[in-house]
């Protein structure tokens, strides 16, 4: 049955969901990057989402906030490299937004999508349209405001389909940044690997709260 | 039954090869440096007082960036994993550890993943109440125009900068001085690199780029990022040519009678007789421009695994410059007497 509002405990679960979504999805995401001329995204995310779980069953989060943020800060110790501050940025800058909240709605998907993705803008500087994660990040945030009146999995649904979609346009853009920058226009056709990982996760938060 | 390890790398763990080069590293250094937190190594007996240089980057470029760690060279260096920049954890427990009460430098090459981890680690060493202030190297002309160098790499530069700089940390006393020189150091820096083969991946073994057998990649990074362009598999001579003649249309600005740093690097497995057929082939262009190379360098510095290949970095000096170049330093990546 669909989950109406999460409890802390339940978005701890969501979260521990997403976390082993990216590890099965190593191999996706590591061809996805190798597409586009790297190859390494798919390693460093499932690095990163086995710290944050272990992280997450090792102790109790004291709050929403703390569960989101733990994410960031277990991606952005064991990771390293770009990914590793983005994805770090993301869960922890949208964390903070949730500072305070009992329970995680529609409203709070809202904010930690706008405050995740504005910390990974100013951190790394691109923009839509540049061939990265924000080319899923900000369609699920820009969904995210305008359905964050309606319950919880019908928002988290909205979201999910946003990012995917912003992850299918991210083919047919020219990269902008990192190693896919230099490939010019052979890296169109190809989703971009951050993207990729920004879909998994928030598929995973739908399926969890949708199930 | 498949090849695990195509390229035959001598190793115990790929996925360990990060953490265990590093265990490596600070015991070639027989007690003058030491671990610090998680993987930072850091000189022991440092300069009271003075302003501290720390450098960093990912690992599997062997020497750098941790091996220039040493006297008249950097403080300590925050080590990521193979590929990867160090997370900014990493870069604070390093950062806290070469601080002596006059701020740090962070010095590192022009990458999106270390520009960003830096800047997170320098925001947690603000907390922490150490001034940070940064210099990024991105010495690598054919990464882009001159009128977007921001956007250029950081490439083989980063050993003749950071020897400067090292020297700097030794004589200055303050963190803005340090920075003036460092980033004089890389005003005056700029690297040409060429590939003929890729390295290849520890945890994959998969080659890092492809490139025909008959051509070579001009303007190459150091991680095979594209260059200007292929050319034919063509002579030493030919080449010292074409790497000096991309070097000269940059705005280096060299003329007659200006002295440089002269640094022919192998990017891994092309060995030390083609760096020197190659700097016997750039030495009588140089000449013949009226360009006095201070000091030579030839040796494997900044590399991609067994990635083949050569850069050319040259480093004009100027008078204060060339009294830090003079300096004895001392460190596994580079040393001078």
């Amino acid at each position: 049955m669909p989950k109406a509002n999460l409890s802390k405990d339940e978005v701890k679960a969501m979260l521990i969901l997403a976390c082993e979504r990216v590890i099965a999805a190593e191999p996706m995401l590591s061809q996805a990057d190798r597409d586009l001329g790297d190859g390494d995204h798919g390693m460093g995310m499932e690095r990163g989402m086995r710290a944050a779980k272990d992280k997450l069953e090792a102790a109790e989060p004291e709050s929403i906030e703390k569960a989101f943020s733990s994410v960031g800060m277990a991606m952005m110790s064991s990771m390293g490299g770009a990914s590793g501050a983005i994805f770090g940025t993301f869960f922890r800058n949208g964390g903070k937004a949730l500072a305070g909240k009992e329970t995680f709605d529609a409203a709070g998907l809202a904010a930690f999508l706008q405050a995740g993705l504005d910390g990974v803008k100013q951190r790394g500087g691109a923009a839509v349209g540049d061939k990265t994660c924000v080319d899923a990040m900000e369609p699920a945030a820009v969904k995210g405001a305008e359905v964050a009146a309606q319950s919880l999995p019908e928002a988290m649904t909205a979201v999910a389909a946003a990012a995917e979609a912003g992850k299918e346009a991210s083919k047919a853009m020219v990269a902008k940044f990192g190693r896919a920058k230099t490939l010019g226009e052979a890296c169109i056709g190809f989703p971009d690997a951050g993207a990729c990982s920004v879909v998994v996760i928030l598929t995973a938060f739908r399926d969890f709260i949708v199930a | 039954m498949s090849n695990a390890n195509p390229a035959k790398k001598i190793i115990n763990n790929p996925l360990k090869c990060a953490d265990e080069l590093f265990e490596g590293l600070v015991l070639a250094y027989d007690g003058k440096a030491r671990r610090v937190g998680t993987r930072s190594i850091v000189m022991n007996d440092l300069r009271p007082d003075a302003p501290a240089l720390l450098v960093g980057g990912g690992a599997g470029h062997e020497p750098i960036y941790h091996g220039l760690v040493g006297k008249g060279m950097a403080d300590g260096a925050a080590v990521g994993e193979i590929f990867a920049a160090p997370p900014p954890d990493i870069v604070l427990e390093a950062a806290q550890a070469v601080n002596r009460g006059k701020g740090v430098l962070f010095l590192y090459g022009n990458y999106a993943g270390d520009v960003m981890n830096f800047d997170i680690g320098a925001e947690l060493a603000a907390d922490e109440g150490i001034t940070v202030k940064t210099v990024i190297i991105a010495d690598d002309v054919c990464s882009a125009p001159p009128a977007e160098k921001h956007k250029r790499r950081g490439v083989a530069g980063l050993v003749p900068i950071t020897k400067l700089a090292g020297a700097a940390a030794q004589t200055v006393d303050s963190l803005d001085e340090l920075a003036r020189i460092a980033q004089k150091a890389c005003d005056n820096t700029r690297t040409v690199g060429v590939s003929t083969k890729p390295g290849s991946i520890p945890a994959t073994g998969k080659p890092t780029f492809e490139l025909a057998d008959d051509v070579i990649g001009l303007g190459m990074g150091i991680h095979g990022e594209k260059g200007v362009g292929l050319i034919p598999m063509c002579t030493a001579d030919e080449l010292a040519a074409k790497i000096l003649d991309l070097l000269f249309a940059d705005d280096l600005e060299l003329k007659s009678g200006d002295e440089i740093v002269f640094f022919v690097n192998s990017l891994g497995s092309t060995h030390m007789m083609e760096l020197l057929i190659l700097l016997r082939g750039a030495k009588p262009i140089l000449e013949a421009r009226g360009i006095k190379i201070h000091q030579t360098i030839v040796d494997n510095i900044v590399t991609c695994q067994e990635m083949a290949g050569v850069s050319f970095s040259i480093t004009k000096l100027d008078a204060e410059l060339k009294k830090l170049w003079d300096m004895p330093c001392e460190s596994v990546g580079y040393t001078k007497l």
